[in-house]
C-alpha cells in the first residue's frame, strides 16, 4: 500500500473492511458512431468526424446504430448477463463536451444485467448491468501550470462524441486493489475475447470510475462512499483505491465522517482530490429519449449472436485446462494458461498436443521460451514442435538443446528441427553416453563422490556442471542425477 | 398572492433556474415563483386520478427497433463545423475555462 | 394574372401547361409581400434573388419539355424553426439569431425535390412556444384580417402568409395546436398529420413526442397536395413510420356515406353559446348529407391541457438545453464556462421560453417526476384508450378549432394560463399522435373566422382529409 503522511499502523488497519464496486466505461469498435454515420476512429484531427448528429446541432435526430447494438449483447453474453428489452433515457447535465447537454444512456431498464466474472483464483464478482450509452467530445484545457483549476480557456474536439461505449457496473463485490485490478483486467481479456472493443486503457477506450468506502468490519451497513473518476491504467486503479481507502481510515479513525462525494486521481500526487461533493451533484432528471423508440432484440437474434461470437476465453481457458488437469503441477500453471489464452497461442498448443507432445512440458515452452516472439511462435508448424518436445521428452536431446532448437526455428519457421540439429551439429548423448563419462569423473573426483556417496545431494550440481563442460550444454541434466543416484542406491 | 400560498417556494425557483442554467432577477423569482405555482396547481388534478391500470406512453405511436446499419457516412467539413461557433482556435471549439472561480 | 394567385394546384398546372411562368407567379407574390410583409411582419427572412433564379431554372427547363417535380415552380414559406442551408434559422429567437444550418430539414428535400421555391422564413413564437405569435424575438406578427388581432401561434408567420396571399402554401410544425390554431384564427386551413408521417428530422424541436410538420394552404385540395409531397418514411428520423400509405389526393370529392362522426360529450363545458352553435351547423349540414353524427365520451380528455403542459415543457428543458453558447448562435461572455452558459442563456431566451424551461426542469427534477412528467404519461395512455374506444364507434370527430376567434395583442400576455387555455381543443390529437385539421368555418361576433376541426385515428390521415373536403364544399355551397 502507498501511503503518505501515514501515521496509521497495521493493527488499526485490519479493524476495517474496505468494499469496492466498478464502473468500466468501454468504446465498441464499431465502424460508425452510436447515432450518425460518422467514422468511429482514435486519433484524427480535431472536428473532422463530426456531422449535425453528433454535434447536436438543432433539429438533428438520433438512429440506433445495429452494430453496437450487437456488440452490447456480445458483452452482455460473455458476462453471463440476462439481454432483456430495454429503453434509451436523457441523462441532463451541462458540459461543454456534451453536445446536446444531455447524454443519451440507459438508466432503469439497461439492455444486459445480472451477470457476473469469475476471476482466476475462482472469487466471483457480480455485474449488476451492462448498458449502452454515448461517448463526449474531449477537452483539451490551456494553463500555464497545467492545473485544470488555473486553466485560462479550453478547447473542445467533438470527434469521441457519440461513439458507442458500454458501460459495465460491478456489484460492490470487491475488497481490495488487488482484486480490483484482477477483475479489471479479467473484465477486459473476455470483452477484448468477444470482438466487442480493442480494451486500450492507454487510448482510453477503456476507462474505470472506482466507488469504494469502508467500513468497520462488526458492522452490517456499508460506509459513505466517494467515487473516483477516469482511471486510465491499472496502475491508477491500484494506487487510487489504495489512497482512498487509507484516506477513509484514517478519517473514520480521527472521529471523522466521510463526506459522499467524487474525486479525481491526481497522478503526480498519487492522490485523490474532491471534485464535487454530493450538494452539488447534478439532479440529471432522467426521462425516456422521445427521439427514440424502444430496443427489443428477438431471441432469434441474441441466439445468431451468441452462435456467431468469436471462443469466449473462458472456454478457451477450459480447453487447455482439459488437457494438463493430470498434470501434478496443475494449481502453479493456472496462470500460465492465462498467459498462453492471452498471448493467443492455445490454438497451436491444442494442436500440438494433439500431435502426441507432452502438454506440461509443451505448455512451459511456449509461454518461456517462444514468449518474446509471439509473432513467429504464432507461425509455428505444430507437427515440427510436437517432433521436438518428443524428443525432449524422450530424453534424446536436452533441455538445453530443446531451447536451442527452439530458439533457432522462432527464427526461420519454415526450417525443420531435423535441419537445426544437423546444422548445428547437436549430438544426442543417450545415457550409455553419459555413464562412460561419469564414470570417467567418479575416478578423477573420488573426493566429491564420497561425500555424495555419504549422502550430500549438492554435489550433483557438481557432477551435472563437469558433464555439461565435457559435453557443451548438451547432455540431459535429468539423465546425470538418474545415473548417479542409481550409483550410489546400487 | 402571498409567499406562503405557493405551491413553488422562491428556493425551488432558484433551484431549478440553477438546474437549468439561467439567472433571474428578484422580480422573475417572484413572478415565477407565483405562475409556475399556478400553472403546476391546475395540474394538481391529475394527481388525485388512479391511473394505476395504464402504463405510462413517452411515444404516441409504438415502434421498436429501429436500427441503421453500422456503415460510414461522410461528415461535413471541419469548416462548415467551426463556421458557426462564436469562437474558434485551430479548428476546435474555444471556450473560456471549465473551473476557476 | 391575379386570377392565377389562391390556389396552389392551379398555380402548379398553370405553369405547367405554360398559360403563366414561375417567375410571373413569383415576383407576384413578392410585390404583395414588399407590399405587406413590413405592417404584418410574417416573414423574417426572404430571398428574392435565389427564388426567382429557381424560378428561371424551371420555367426553362418546362420550355425545354424537360422532366419536373410535382411542384414544380410552386412558392412556398417555411416556418423559420425548420433548418435550411439557404436561410438563417433562428426560430424567432436571439440566441439563434444569424445562425446558418449547415443542413436541409428532410421537408426541405422533399419539397425541393419536387421543384417547390422556398422564399423565405416565417415568423413565430420564440421556439413555438405561444399561441399568439407574440413572443417572437422579430416582433409579432399580425392578423391580415384585423391588425388589431393576433394570427395565433406558433405558426403565425406562416398562417398569416398564405391568409395574406404572401405565398399560396407555408409549413408550419403543430406541438398542441400550433398549426390548426393559427389557421382557425387566420381562416385559412391547417393540418397536423399523424405523428410520424412526416419526417421532423430538420424540426428544431420543441417537444419531440409531440412535434409534427404540417401544411397551411386555403383548400383542402392544396393541403392534401402538399401532405402527399412532405408525408413518407425518413430513416434520418427513428419515430418516422414506415408504412404504406394512401394517396391524400384520391380522397377529395367523396360522400359521407356510412360515415360515423362524433361529437364529444366532455367539450360541451369549455364551448361559447356562439361556438357552440358554429359547431352545431357543421354537425347539422354533416347528418343533413349523409353522415350519422352522434355524442362520444373520452372521459380523460379534459386532463389534456395539465397533461400536456407538463409533458411539453419537460421535453422542452432538455430539448434546449443544446443552446449553451459552445457550438453555435449567440455567446455572452463569462469569466468560465458555466458564468457563459448562464449569461448566453438568461439573456438569449424571452420570459415565455424561460418559463416553460423552469416548468420542465421542475416537472423533472428529483422527487417530482413521478408526481408530473410519470402521471402524464400515464394519462396520456388513457386517453390514447379513451379515443380507442370511440373510433370503434365513429370514424372521425369534431370539434371547435379554439373556444374563440382571434384575439388583441396583449390579451393573454399577463396571464400564461389563458393564453395555454386556446390550445384546449388542439391539444389531444398532438397527447394521442392522431391527425387533425382546422377548416375555416362560421365567424364570432366579431366577424373573425371560426375554425372546425375534423380529427381521425392515427393513419386515418385520408379520412380526415375525406372529410375536411366535403365540410369544405358544404359550407360553400350552405353558409353565407
Ligand atoms: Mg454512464
Ligand atoms: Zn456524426
Amino acid at each position: 500500500m502507498t501511503i503518505q503522511n501515514n501515521s496509521t499502523d497495521d493493527s488499526e488497519y485490519s479493524e476495517y473492511e474496505p468494499t469496492i464496486g466498478l464502473e468500466v466505461h468501454c468504446e465498441l469498435k464499431t465502424a460508425t458512431k452510436l447515432w450518425c454515420g460518422c467514422k468511429n476512429s482514435f486519433g484524427e484531427q480535431p472536428n473532422t468526424l463530426i456531422c449535425p448528429v453528433c454535434l447536436g446541432l438543432p433539429g438533428s435526430l438520433p438512429v440506433l446504430n445495429k452494430k453496437a447494438v450487437e456488440y452490447a449483447i456480445r458483452i452482455g453474453l460473455a458476462l453471463n448477463c440476462t439481454v432483456q428489452p430495454s429503453i434509451f433515457h436523457r441523462k441532463n447535465y451541462f458540459y461543454p463536451d456534451m453536445p446536446k447537454d444531455f447524454q443519451i444512456s440507459q438508466y432503469d431498464i439497461p439492455i444486459n444485467t445480472d451477470g457476473y466474472v469469475l476471476l482466476t483464483d475462482g472469487s466471483k464478482v457480480g455485474i449488476v448491468r451492462a448498458h449502452i450509452e454515448e461517448d463526449t467530445g474531449k477537452s483539451t484545457h490551456f494553463s500555464s501550470s497545467g492545473r485544470i483549476h488555473e486553466s485560462t480557456a479550453t478547447l473542445i474536439d467533438y470527434n469521441r462524441a457519440g461513439i458507442p461505449l458500454v458501460e459495465i457496473v460491478s456489484a460492490p463485490d470487491i475488497t481490495s486493489s488487488e482484486m480490483a485490478k484482477s477483475y479489471v483486467n479479467e473484465l477486459r481479456n473476455i470483452i477484448v475475447a468477444t470482438g466487442a472493443t480493442d480494451g486500450k486503457m492507454e487510448e482510453g477506450s477503456l476507462r474505470v470510475d472506482a466507488n469504494v468506502s469502508v467500513k468497520k468490519k462488526d458492522q452490517i451497513e456499508l460506509g459513505t462512499r466517494c467515487e473516483i473518476k477516469n482511471l486510465n491504467s491499472l496502475r491508477s486503479l491500484g494506487k487510487a483505491i489504495d489512497y482512498e481507502i487509507d484516506r477513509q481510515i484514517q478519517l473514520l479513525n480521527s472521529q471523522k465522517k466521510v463526506i459522499q462525494q467524487t474525486r479525481h486521481f491526481n497522478e503526480d500526487l498519487n492522490q485523490t482530490v474532491t471534485l464535487r461533493t454530493k450538494e452539488e451533484a447534478e439532479d440529471y432528471r432522467y426521462f425516456p429519449e422521445p427521439d427514440l423508440v424502444s430496443l427489443n432484440p428477438t431471441g432469434e437474434w441474441i441466439n445468431e449472436i451468441k452462435l456467431n461470437m468469436p471462443k469466449l476465453l473462458i472456454d478457451r481457458r477450459q480447453s487447455v485446462i482439459e488437457l494438463i488437469k493430470d498434470s501434478k503441477e496443475m494449481s502453479q500453471l493456472i496462470g500460465t494458461v492465462n498467459t498462453l489464452v492471452d498471448q493467443q497461442l492455445d490454438t497451436l498448443f491444442i494442436e500440438t498436443v494433439g500431435f502426441g507432445s507432452d502438454p506440461t512440458l509443451t505448455l512451459k515452452r511456449l509461454t518461456n521460451e517462444a514468449a518474446n516472439s509471439i509473432d513467429a511462435a504464432k507461425k509455428l508448424n505444430s507437427k515440427e514442435l510436437a517432433y521436438l518436445i518428443n524428443l525432449e521428452t524422450s530424453g534424446k536431446v536436452s533441455s538445453t538443446q530443446s531451447k536451442a532448437i527452439l530458439s533457432n526455428l522462432l527464427e526461420n519457421t519454415s526450417e525443420t528441427v531435423d535441419s537445426i540439429i544437423s546444422r548445428l551439429n547437436i549430438q544426442s548423448f543417450g545415457d550409455k553416453e553419459i555413464e562412460q563419462l561419469l564414470d570417467n569423473l567418479i575416478l578423477e573426483k573420488q573426493d566429491e563422490f564420497k561425500r555424495f556417496v555419504d549422502g550430500d545431494d549438492k554435489v550433483i550440481q557438481f557432477f551435472i556442471g563437469q558433464v555439461m563442460k565435457l559435453t557443451k550444454g548438451q547432455a540431459n541434466g535429468k539423465s546425470v542425477t538418474q545415473i548417479l543416484l542409481k550409483k550410489r542406491n546400487g | 398572492m402571498s409567499q406562503k400560498n405557493n405551491l413553488i417556494s422562491k428556493e425551488q425557483v432558484l433551484h431549478v433556474a440553477k438546474l437549468a442554467k439561467l439567472s433571474l432577477s428578484d422580480t422573475e423569482v417572484e413572478l415565477f415563483s407565483e405562475q409556475l405555482s399556478h400553472i403546476l396547481g391546475y395540474a394538481n388534478e391529475l394527481r388525485d386520478l388512479d391511473l394505476s391500470n395504464y402504463p405510462p406512453t413517452s411515444h404516441p405511436i409504438e415502434l421498436e427497433n429501429i436500427f441503421r446499419e453500422d456503415v460510414v457516412i461522410e461528415s461535413i467539413s471541419n469548416k462548415k463545423v467551426i463556421d458557426n461557433a462564436p469562437q474558434s482556435s485551430n479548428g476546435q471549439f474555444l471556450v473560456p475555462p471549465i473551473l476557476n472561480d | 394574372m391575379s386570377e392565377f394567385l389562391y390556389n396552389a394546384v392551379d398555380i402548379i398546372e398553370n405553369i405547367k401547361n405554360q398559360k403563366v411562368t414561375s417567375k410571373q407567379i413569383v415576383s407576384k407574390y413578392f410585390d404583395n409581400i414588399e407590399n405587406k410583409n413590413k405592417e404584418l411582419n410574417s416573414f423574417i427572412a426572404l430571398n428574392k434573388d435565389l427564388a426567382l433564379s429557381k424560378a428561371n431554372e424551371i420555367d426553362e427547363r418546362i420550355q425545354k419539355g424537360k422532366p419536373v417535380g410535382k411542384l414544380a415552380g410552386l412558392p412556398i414559406g417555411i416556418k423559420d424553426n425548420i433548418c435550411t442551408e439557404d436561410f438563417e434559422t433562428t426560430c424567432g429567437s436571439k440566441i439563434l439569431k444569424n445562425w446558418h444550418p449547415p443542413y436541409n430539414a428532410t421537408v426541405i428535400k422533399r419539397l425541393t425535390n419536387e421543384d417547390a421555391i422556398i422564399v423565405g422564413k416565417t415568423n413565430l413564437d420564440e421556439f413555438a412556444m405561444g399561441s399568439s405569435t407574440e413572443h417572437s424575438a422579430f416582433g409579432p406578427t399580425k392578423n391580415p384580417l384585423d391588425l388589431t388581432k393576433v394570427p395565433g401561434g406558433s405558426s403565425g408567420g406562416s398562417a398569416c402568409a398564405v391568409k395574406a396571399d404572401l405565398v399560396p402554401i407555408a409549413l408550419g410544425s403543430d406541438t398542441g395546436g400550433s398549426i390548426r390554431q393559427p389557421a382557425s384564427f387566420c381562416g385559412i386551413v391547417g393540418m397536423k398529420p399523424t405523428y410520424g408521417l412526416v419526417s421532423r428530422f430538420g424540426l428544431i424541436a420543441f417537444a419531440s413526442s409531440l412535434d409534427q410538420i404540417g401544411p397551411f394552404a386555403n383548400t383542402v385540395k392544396d393541403c392534401a397536395t402538399i401532405l402527399d409531397v412532405i408525408a413518407g418514411y425518413d430513416p434520418a428520423d427513428s419515430t418516422s413510420l414506415d408504412i404504406k400509405r394512401d394517396n391524400f389526393s384520391d380522397f377529395l370529392d367523396r360522400d359521407l356515406k356510412g360515415m360515423k362522426i362524433g361529437l364529444i360529450k366532455e367539450f360541451n363545458e369549455y364551448l361559447d353559446p356562439e361556438v357552440s352553435q358554429n359547431l352545431n351547423l357543421a354537425a347539422d349540414l354533416f347528418a343533413n348529407n349523409g353522415a350519422a353524427v352522434s355524442e362520444i365520451s373520452l372521459p380523460h380528455i379534459k386532463y389534456s391541457l395539465s397533461t400536456y403542459y407538463l409533458i411539453a415543457p419537460a421535453e422542452a428543458s432538455s430539448n434546449l438545453a443544446r443552446f449553451d453558447g459552445v457550438r453555435y448562435g449567440l455567446r455572452v461572455a463569462g469569466k468560465n464556462v458555466d458564468e457563459m452558459m448562464i449569461n448566453t442563456r438568461t439573456q438569449g431566451f424571452g420570459p415565455e421560453v424561460k418559463r416553460r424551461i423552469m416548468l420542465g426542469t421542475y416537472a423533472l427534477s428529483s422527487g417530482y417526476y413521478d408526481a408530473y412528467y410519470g402521471t402524464s404519461q400515464k394519462l396520456r395512455t388513457a386517453l390514447i384508450s379513451d379515443f380507442k374506444k370511440a373510433y370503434e364507434n365513429v370514424d372521425v370527430i369534431i370539434t371547435p378549432t379554439t373556444p374563440t376567434g382571434a384575439f388583441k395583442f396583449g390579451a393573454k400576455l399577463e396571464d400564461p394560463l389563458q393564453m395555454y387555455l386556446s390550445d384546449i381543443f388542439t391539444i389531444p390529437s398532438n397527447l394521442a399522435g392522431h391527425p387533425a385539421i382546422s377548416i375555416p368555418f362560421g365567424k364570432d361576433d366579431e366577424n373573425m373566422p371560426l375554425g372546425i376541426q375534423i380529427l381521425s385515428n392515427a393513419l386515418d390521415d385520408s379520412k380526415v382529409i375525406q372529410v375536411a373536403s366535403i365540410l369544405e364544399k358544404l359550407r360553400d355551397e350552405n353558409v353565407t
